[in-house]
């Protein structure tokens, strides 16, 4: 990886990014897009299976990772937006590259031959890979003085079989640091947002998600950085606290440490209106 | 549970469980490290280790109609801390397909409800639209007005889209719904 060189990576945003989390679809595609790094969407990409399909068929949650995979172009890597989506893809890639008779199905079904060589990254890989190769050596430190907690989820965690594969813990911290943002510690980063306990369980999310919201607010944080456009929701609609925490989403943070976020939309379509923070710390107009 | 009765216990049970899984369920020792780490630990019958320790006793029918099989999101966080490298949420798929194909009635019928919108969503669309997926399931449970408060606000965000994004060829999403299940274990 070279600071100057443009290069291409396939992009899988998966149904949140694609609707819900539009703002940290075009927050994500503009922070790229300034280091010269083009998302390519995908081809006519389909639904991972989420944990729906793991919960109650497993049929489903095997093969529908499967066609994405076939789709990717090769020579280049293929990047989840979200972290579960590339939970499910990676997964997928594991089975297939050590088990014969799958891949041989695969092939049969998709009428494609499998990429063993085929890289698959989270978001975080990339930025990793971006400040090892000093992608961010220019930083003007423009995040100062806000106080933010960052918040994981379950991101971090992950099943046995990829217990040796790369994760990263801390790298918010770390970025957050060179953008020039006071980062603040807390018991919470990894406590899972409930996913759809929120909408089929809402007593359970509620008490959970306040428990996150109650951390952020101990430790004085301003506001919460997550790394999910699903915990950006649920921490967003389940929060009940009078004098809301705004909640940004990773990809909105690293914008604005490049000077780029006002006038862009993202902000007002946030549930906990981030704006009267932003104009404070004088980050957008 | 406070006492096993004999008659409870379905041979095989366990043997099948972890075949299913894939998970060597034996390996449990009871530390409780993913009960005490599980954010949803409370809200839950049996904790995550309980579960466990009712499949090693091959407590099939008492397991299978618990909650907690349904409450457990699969976020991995236990796994994370298990000195014994189970794969939790491996354990909980396979316990939940168990009990649908068992028709016992179900510890928490609406999250298998909701599941299912989400599945039917994807064979439609071959993506998950989540405004269809919401209105279906709370059409579903008549909770016409519960949570109206936080679908306005994002429908108002322009967060819950009114069009569904769909793959262009759905044919291919559909036949995964119809085919042989040859590789189901
Ligand atoms: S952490 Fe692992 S070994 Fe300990 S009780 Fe839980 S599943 Fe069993
Ligand atoms: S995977 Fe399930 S049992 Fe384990 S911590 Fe998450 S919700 Fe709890």
């Amino acid at each position: 990886m070279n600071t100057s060189q443009s290069f291409d990576i396939s992009y899988f945003p998966g149904c949140s990014m694609a609707t819900t989390a539009l703002e940290n679809n075009r927050s994500l595609h503009t922070f790229c897009g300034q280091h010269n790094i083009k998302l390519v969407e995908l081809p006519d990409w389909n639904c991972c299976g989420s944990s729906s399909a793991h919960s109650i068929n497993h049929h489903l949650a095997k093969w529908l990772p499967t066609r994405n995979l076939s789709l990717a172009p090769p020579g280049r890597p293929l990047m989840a937006a979200c972290p579960s989506c590339y939970l499910r893809l990676k997964l997928t890639h594991m089975e297939l590259s050590q088990n014969s008779a799958f891949r041989e199905q695969y092939e049969r079904k998709w009428g494609r031959s499998f990429d063993p060589d085929l890289r698959i990254i989270p978001f975080f890989e990339l930025l990793s890979d971006m400040a090892d190769a000093g992608y961010f050596s220019d930083q003007k430190g423009r995040l100062k003085g806000l106080k933010v907690v960052p918040y994981y989820g379950c991101m971090l965690s992950r099943p046995p079989v990829m217990r040796h594969e790369k994760n990263f813990h801390g790298l918010m911290e770390k970025m957050l640091s060179i953008m020039g943002a006071e980062v603040l510690h807390w018991n919470h980063s990894a406590r899972c947002c409930g996913t759809y306990l929120s909408v089929t369980r809402a007593d359970i999310a509620t008490r959970s998600v306040a428990k996150i919201l109650d951390g952020a607010e101990a430790a004085r944080a301003e506001c919460i950085v997550t790394a999910c456009a699903m915990c950006h929701m649920n921490l967003e609609i389940r929060s009940k606290l009078p004098g809301k925490t705004p909640i940004f989403h990773f990809s909105e943070l690293l914008s604005l440490s490049m000077g780029i976020g006002s006038g862009m939309g993202w902000f007002r379509r946030h549930l906990t209106d981030p704006r009267p923070l932003l104009r404070a710390r004088r980050l957008i107009a | 549970m406070d006492k096993i009765e004999k008659h409870q216990q379905q041979p095989g049970f366990f043997k099948e469980v972890v075949r299913r899984s894939g998970v060597n369920i034996g390996l449990c020792w009871h530390c409780k490290c993913c009960s005490a780490g599980c954010p949803f630990a409370e809200a839950m019958d049996y904790l995550p280790n309980q579960a466990l320790r009712m499949v090693q006793l091959d407590l099939k029918e008492e397991i299978l109609k618990s909650s907690c099989i349904w409450i457990c999101v699969g976020c991995h966080t236990c796994s994370v801390e298990c000195p014994q490298a189970i794969d939790m949420s491996a354990v909980m798929d396979t316990l939940r397909q168990m009990a649908m194909e068992e028709g016992f009635p179900l510890g928490q019928p609406n999250i298998l409800n909701f599941h299912k919108e989400v599945v039917n969503s994807i064979y439609r669309h071959g993506r998950t639209h989540k405004l269809e997926i919401m209105m279906r399931y709370k059409l579903g449970r008549r909770e016409f007005f519960s949570d109206m408060d936080v679908g306005i606000s994002m429908l108002s965000k322009r967060k819950l889209d009114l069009m569904p994004s769909r793959v262009e060829q759905p044919a291919e999403i559909r036949k995964l719904f119809t085919e042989d299940m040859e590789d189901v274990p």
